[in-house]
């Protein structure tokens, strides 16, 4: 490798383990995101091409501007970030590691320099003595030290929380992690729905975005959908669908309701109350009473279905609503009766003997309907999310103590002075140093009175 | 409603603590301080008071379907007021630096005002896809955050004015009118590196527990919609913050801007979102 070549690789490495880089790859990910925002993600072209020019549409189209959290830019910036993230990992973690593992347990005069709240004294007593003294202190204060001996000189070294150095590796780790979880769902794991009539099943389920349905390996039938409201108003409060999972002959769950907030899960794929509708048009039952004989029937009928009346008239419900100007339920008649011309007119479920006032052949009342729903469920696996909860959890409790806790270290070094001992103490702490001050003026007063300087 | 008058009352108490506390930066006078400190700690209990019984409020009204009242854009903007003064406390107890208040009350008081004014503060029950516990622990996260970023923005906007009156005095005369009762330019940007400390997890917090609900309601932990994109968005910019302290060239000012711009997007996600963009998260609008 050549002195150019080496100059290139050692240039490129600096580049990436750069904090600069980090913050721009930050603001440029904070700024860029906000265009799928403004553009709708993920429409058809039609759609876009209402909104925009034919040109705009191009422009936009050719920079991934309508997926753009999945184009190549927006991934390239994100594997920037790991890259950034892992290069700046491995040049500084070794020295994290190294200060963790073996601590300087020797101040010279030039650490003991470097601290800020250093502090000299002198004392009457020998120096076995005032050592004794002092790593019983150190050790009921705050942590137990470390005697080591050089040239004469003794020294002590006591640290606390060295651990927290590692909060902020942690952190990064974390979002690795997540990275990965999210890798690891969307190759393995897919995004779905199905639709299941009422008293239906389903075996397969449809992918979003593709064609071919996705075979489930068992079914699910929905039993039952309903909705039900709050009282006294038209404000829904619950969607709710009763499933059944087989699977072969065995029955898994049976009748088990899903409601929104409370999916059902079996073999790592979930179902989740999404949606509903109605299924096929509803089945009425009616009772008609022929004006003329005072004869009743009993009819069922479906929409659209022409039904044949006794005395040869006939009718077929040509329209339905479930709210017909606040007084509920109404179906739309065509009748034709046995003489004259055929006629049109609505029937109230609410008020059954009204058709009565209408005068006609046959008097209408609406006594019941059935409409049969299907519910609209989302079906997604994704075997990555637990990567990602974890990821989560590391990154809550890494930024936790790298924010709150401190890796704090005390030196002490003591030596004969003429038939008098010196004493130097130091400390620091790797961040929060103002509450390690209070902390070590207080820890420095009380060992003095402790040594009756 | 109680709850209601309560805090209508709460809405005057922080106006006059604002009002106490811009005369203590213009007068000096500490008894002004003092009165604007008494008054924002008494708001905020009884703005506690209030949110508790606007829950009990809603059983009475609703019965069995009562819950917290975390669910609708009035009640959040009251509970974004609330955790507003809670940070803007646990600062003032630890650092004690009186002209903060002038800098975060008007936030705590214009939210209150424009709540009480302007928003639906009825009681209604809840629609089908926010009935659940991870609605509470997700807004609770997620304001606190937000509550921390705005005491960050109200201190960053004094370390700018207080950085560029220095700028300009570099001569060494000493700085007298408002600013004399600033604290120090260190101590600011101590201050703004506190609160976004605090409010950093919290964010992430927020985010969390709204990803681990939408993979429990819908399956999807993250799905890109306008609001989950824009609490990314602005836990980007308070990350480059964190990192910019670490940085030579990107401390002091660049920071302080950071964090305004850090607020500026949260201000953006929570209500910005809702009200100009479109998205799963109806239920502010
Ligand atoms: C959004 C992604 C990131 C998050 C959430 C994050 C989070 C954090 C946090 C919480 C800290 C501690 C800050 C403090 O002590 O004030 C930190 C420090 C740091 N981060 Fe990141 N970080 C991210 C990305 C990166 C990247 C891509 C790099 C790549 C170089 C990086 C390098 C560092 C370094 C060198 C420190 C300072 C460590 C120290 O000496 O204390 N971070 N980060």
């Amino acid at each position: 490798m050549s002195a150019k070549d080496r100059n290139a690789i050692t240039a490129l490495w600096d580049f990436f383990c750069s904090l600069k880089l980090t913050i721009v790859t930050l603001i440029l990910l904070a700024a860029t995101s906000i265009i799928g925002t403004v553009i709708q993600q993920g429409r058809s072209p039609q759609e876009y091409l209402q909104e925009y020019s034919e040109s705009t549409y191009r422009l936009f189209d050719t920079l991934g501007f309508f997926d753009m959290y999945h184009s190549w830019w927006f991934l390239a910036l994100l594997g920037i970030f790991s890259i950034n993230l892992i290069a700046c990992s491995i040049k500084r973690f070794p020295v994290v590691w190294r200060t963790v593992r073996n601590p300087v347990l020797i101040a010279d005069d030039s650490l003991f320099r470097t601290l800020s709240n250093m502090e000299e004294f002198l004392l009457k007593a020998p120096v076995a003595e005032v050592q004794g003294k002092l790593s019983t202190y150190v050790g009921q204060r705050f942590a137990a030290p470390v005697l080591s001996e050089k040239d004469g000189v003794v020294h002590l070294y006591a640290q606390k929380g060295a651990w927290a150095r590692f909060g902020v590796y942690v952190t990064h780790l974390s979002i690795l992690i997540i990275f990965i979880g999210a890798i690891v769902g969307s190759l393995w794991g897919y995004k779905a729905y199905v639709n299941i009539v009422e008293g239906t099943e389903a075996t397969q389920v449809y992918p979003r975005g593709a064609s071919e349905p996705i075979d489930l390996g068992f079914a699910v039938r929905c039993d039952a959908f309903s909705v039900s409201y709050y009282e006294g108003t038209g404000r829904p409060k619950e969607f709710k669908s009763l499933l059944t999972v087989k699977d072969g002959s065995q029955t898994i769950v049976e009748q088990r309701p899903v409601i929104v907030n409370d999916p059902l899960t079996y073999k790592g794929i979930t179902f989740y109350q999404s949606s509903y509708g109605p299924a096929g048009d509803p089945t009425f039952n009616f009772r008609v009473k022929v004006r003329a004989t005072g004869e009743t029937v009993d009819i069922t009928a479906r929409q659209g279905e022409r039904i044949t009346l006794p005395g040869g008239g006939s009718f077929r419900v040509a329209d339905f609503t479930e709210q017909f100007q606040n007084f509920g339920a109404a179906a739309r008649l065509d009748v034709t009766p046995p003489a004259g011309a055929p006629r049109s007119f609505v029937v109230l479920k609410a008020f059954p003997e009204f058709d009565v006032q209408r005068g006609g052949e046959y008097i209408f009342s609406l006594l019941d309907y059935k409409q049969r729903f299907y519910t609209g469920l989302q079906v997604a696996k994704d075997p990555g999310v637990w990567i990602v909860w974890l990821g989560c959890a590391l990154m809550v409790i890494g930024s936790m103590v790298a924010f709150f806790l401190s890796h704090r270290r005390i030196w002490i070094a003591i030596r004969p002075v003429g038939d008098k001992t010196g004493i130097k103490i130091g400390g620091s702490a790797h961040r929060n140093q103002p509450a390690f001050e209070i902390f070590f003026d207080e820890f420095k007063k009380n060992l003095k009175a402790e040594l009756k300087v | 409603m109680l709850s209601s008058q309560l805090s209508n009352i709460v809405t005057i108490g922080y106006f006059i603590s604002m009002v106490l506390f811009v005369v203590y930066l213009s007068t000096r006078s500490k008894s002004m301080a003092l009165g604007g400190t008494i008054l924002a700690y008494l708001g905020f209990l009884l703005q506690t008071v209030a949110i508790g019984l606007r829950w009990y409020e809603s059983y009475q009204v609703l019965g069995a379907d009562g819950r917290a009242p975390l669910s609708n854009l009035y009640e959040s903007v009251v509970f974004f007021a609330w955790t507003i003064l809670l940070i803007y406390i646990i600062i003032d107890l630890k650092y004690k630096q009186r002209a903060v208040g002038a800098f975060v009350i008007p936030f705590a008081f214009l939210a209150m005002a424009w709540a009480q004014l302007q928003l639906n503060d009825a009681i209604e029950p809840l629609v089908p896809a926010l009935q659940s516990n991870w609605l509470t622990y997700h807004v609770i996260t997620c304001f606190l955050g937000y509550a921390a970023f705005a005491v960050a923005c109200g201190v960053s906007i004094m370390y700018l004015i207080k950085a560029g009156k220095e700028e300009k005095n570099a001569s060494g005369s000493p700085i007298g009118g408002i600013l004399a009762v600033f604290p120090s330019t260190r101590i600011l940007d101590d201050l703004n590196y506190k609160s976004i400390m605090i409010g950093f997890p919290l964010l992430s917090l927020g985010i969390i527990t709204g990803a681990a609900w939408a993979n429990y309601a819908w399956g999807t932990y993250w799905s890109w919609d306008p609001k989950e994109t824009w609490s990314l968005i602005v836990w980007f910019i308070y990350a480059a913050f964190l990192h910019a302290r670490f940085t030579r060239g990107w401390v002091g000012k660049k920071a302080a801007w950071l964090s305004i711009i850090g607020f500026a997007a949260t201000i953006f996600c929570y209500l910005g979102v809702n009200l100009i963009l479109s998205g799963l998260h109806s239920y502010g609008g």
